[in-house]
């Protein structure tokens, strides 16, 4: 992004609706969740918590973080009743 | 037919929203301001004006709603003084950076502490710098018509400002002048219905108040400044179509009986009219002496000043607030000012009526006195003041 001044609306005005979805809040992340399917029991409790909506529902039917969007919260290893979510430092691949 | 009445500040600051026919009024009572919403009220309540009257716990949220009213294009007032103005700070801030037209009066009053209820600019100079629209009233005709004033250059979409009008309390809140009214197709002609091209609507989402990273705030700085000094263009235009319509003339800077004048003093506000009886008295006697008003705050008419002091060898600054560590808040301002002029003229400054100390003719005749005398010996004293027990 590489606005000027000149390119601001007045009162900095944003008038394209929910632009929110282009911003990258993954790179914010310092932990990442990888879920391990063996144990996940598919009950969604993870995709009704997460804060960021950045839980989806896979074609196979699990719930995975889109890591464009996740902040790396660790709030869905929490809640999960199976601890089928672990929560790993971003430099460990 | 316009016709005359009599008027105390506040009601006449009352009238003039009253006949802006505003959508939205929030306002928490403070002396020496509560005449005004007291009365905006009571014209509510009688049907005399067709607007809400938000009640609130505080400033804060007085101009926190009218902040919401004007994001809906709504027309808004409210009114505050001294602590309430403090305690108003943060969405002072707020209301001209996201440029909503809000206009407020502001009637004069010290900061605490020790605690006190009467007039001085203190509480005008604390919002110096948050980007309002500024402008100082010498009579309740001028709070009457700076106040239906402020709407237009507020909202014209050139602006999009909010503007403040200060009005000295007690001395003119509180006293009652004569006043001429205008007729309401008057008020009409002058004052279009505020257009928002911006205006949430929930058919049109748009986003009002974003955050700005590192990477966009400075920008968003830039393009505020610039918009806010442009506005001046808007503010001269706006006060000839006002004379045009009412037939009163306003200027960012005052001049009275400057001709020839060596020696001028600077004022601002209510005291202003006793300096001038100070002023008549001295060409009388047949001294060069005259008398330069502020009218225009912010944005600071640079030009304006430096052509209207463009003769004076001394000038003689009044201020009515203290920058603790610094002295006179306008002789700060005005020494600033003559900085890059081509030819500077000696600036001194004096400080006197804080807190609702009186400042009569007598006082100014001193002020014009030492002012003259410190321009030669220079001063030796940390501050010099007028009508202060030593």
């Amino acid at each position: 992004m590489q606005l000027t001044w000149k390119d601001l609306k007045v009162g900095n005005i944003v008038t394209e609706p929910g632009n929110a979805s282009f911003r990258r809040t993954g790179d914010w992340r310092t932990q990442r969740p990888i879920l391990d399917k063996e144990a996940c029991v598919r009950c969604a409790l993870c995709w009704i918590h997460c804060p960021d909506a950045a839980i989806k529902l896979s074609e196979e039917g699990y719930f995975e973080s889109d890591l464009y969007y996740c902040k790396g919260c660790g709030i869905c290893a929490s809640v999960c009743p199976a601890g089928a979510i672990a929560m790993i430092e971003e430099e460990e691949k | 037919m316009s016709y005359r009445v009599a008027l105390e500040g506040s009601h006449a600051v009352a009238e003039a929203v009253r006949m802006a026919d505003v959508d939205v009024i929030s306002a928490y009572p403070i002396t020496p301001q509560t005449h005004i919403p007291e009365r905006l009220a009571e014209m509510v309540a009688n049907g005399d004006l067709n607007a809400a009257y938000i009640p609130v716990e505080s400033e804060h949220s007085a101009l926190s709603a009218c902040l919401g009213a004007a994001a809906v294009g709504a027309r808004t007032f409210t009114a505050t003084a001294g602590q309430g103005l403090e305690l108003m700070h943060e969405v002072v801030y707020v209301a001209s950076s996201m440029r909503y037209p809000v206009v407020m009066a502001v009637c004069n009053r010290a900061l605490s502490a020790p605690l006190s209820v009467w007039g001085d600019h203190s509480d005008a100079m604390a919002v110096r710098d948050t980007g309002w629209i500024q402008v100082f009233c010498q009579n309740n005709q001028e709070a009457f018509d700076l106040t239906l004033w402020a709407f237009r250059v507020a909202e014209h979409p050139q602006v999009l400002f909010p503007v403040m009008v200060h009005l000295d309390g007690f001395t003119l809140s509180h006293v009652t002048e004569p006043v001429v009214l205008p007729e309401q197709s008057q008020v009409n002609r002058f004052l279009p219905r505020f257009q928002y091209h911006f205006a949430l609507d929930p058919e049109h989402p748009i986003t009002h108040g974003a955050f700005a990273p590192p990477d966009i705030y400075s920008e968003a700085k830039l393009a505020q400044e610039i918009a806010f000094r442009n506005s001046k263009q808007v503010i001269l235009q706006s006060w000839q179509e006002f004379a045009g319509i009412f037939g009163r003339f306003y200027h960012p800077v005052e001049q009275y009986r400057t001709e020839n004048a060596e020696v001028m003093l600077l004022t601002m506000g209510s005291f202003t009219e006793t300096a001038k009886l100070v002023i008549d008295k001295r060409r009388e006697r047949g001294e060069r002496v005259g008398l330069v008003s502020l009218r225009l705050w912010r944005p600071f008419p640079f030009e304006e000043f430096r052509q209207a002091v463009s003769q004076a060898r001394l000038i003689i600054v009044f201020d009515r607030a203290i920058s603790f560590g610094v002295g006179g808040p306008v002789l700060s301002e005005v020494k600033s000012a003559l900085y890059d002029a081509p030819a500077r003229p000696t600036v001194v400054g004096i400080v006197g009526g804080l807190g609702g100390r009186d400042v009569s003719e007598e006082d100014f005749d001193y002020v014009i006195d030492r002012g003259k005398q410190i321009a030669q010996t220079g001063s030796d004293r940390i501050l010099e003041t007028v009508g202060i027990r030593e």
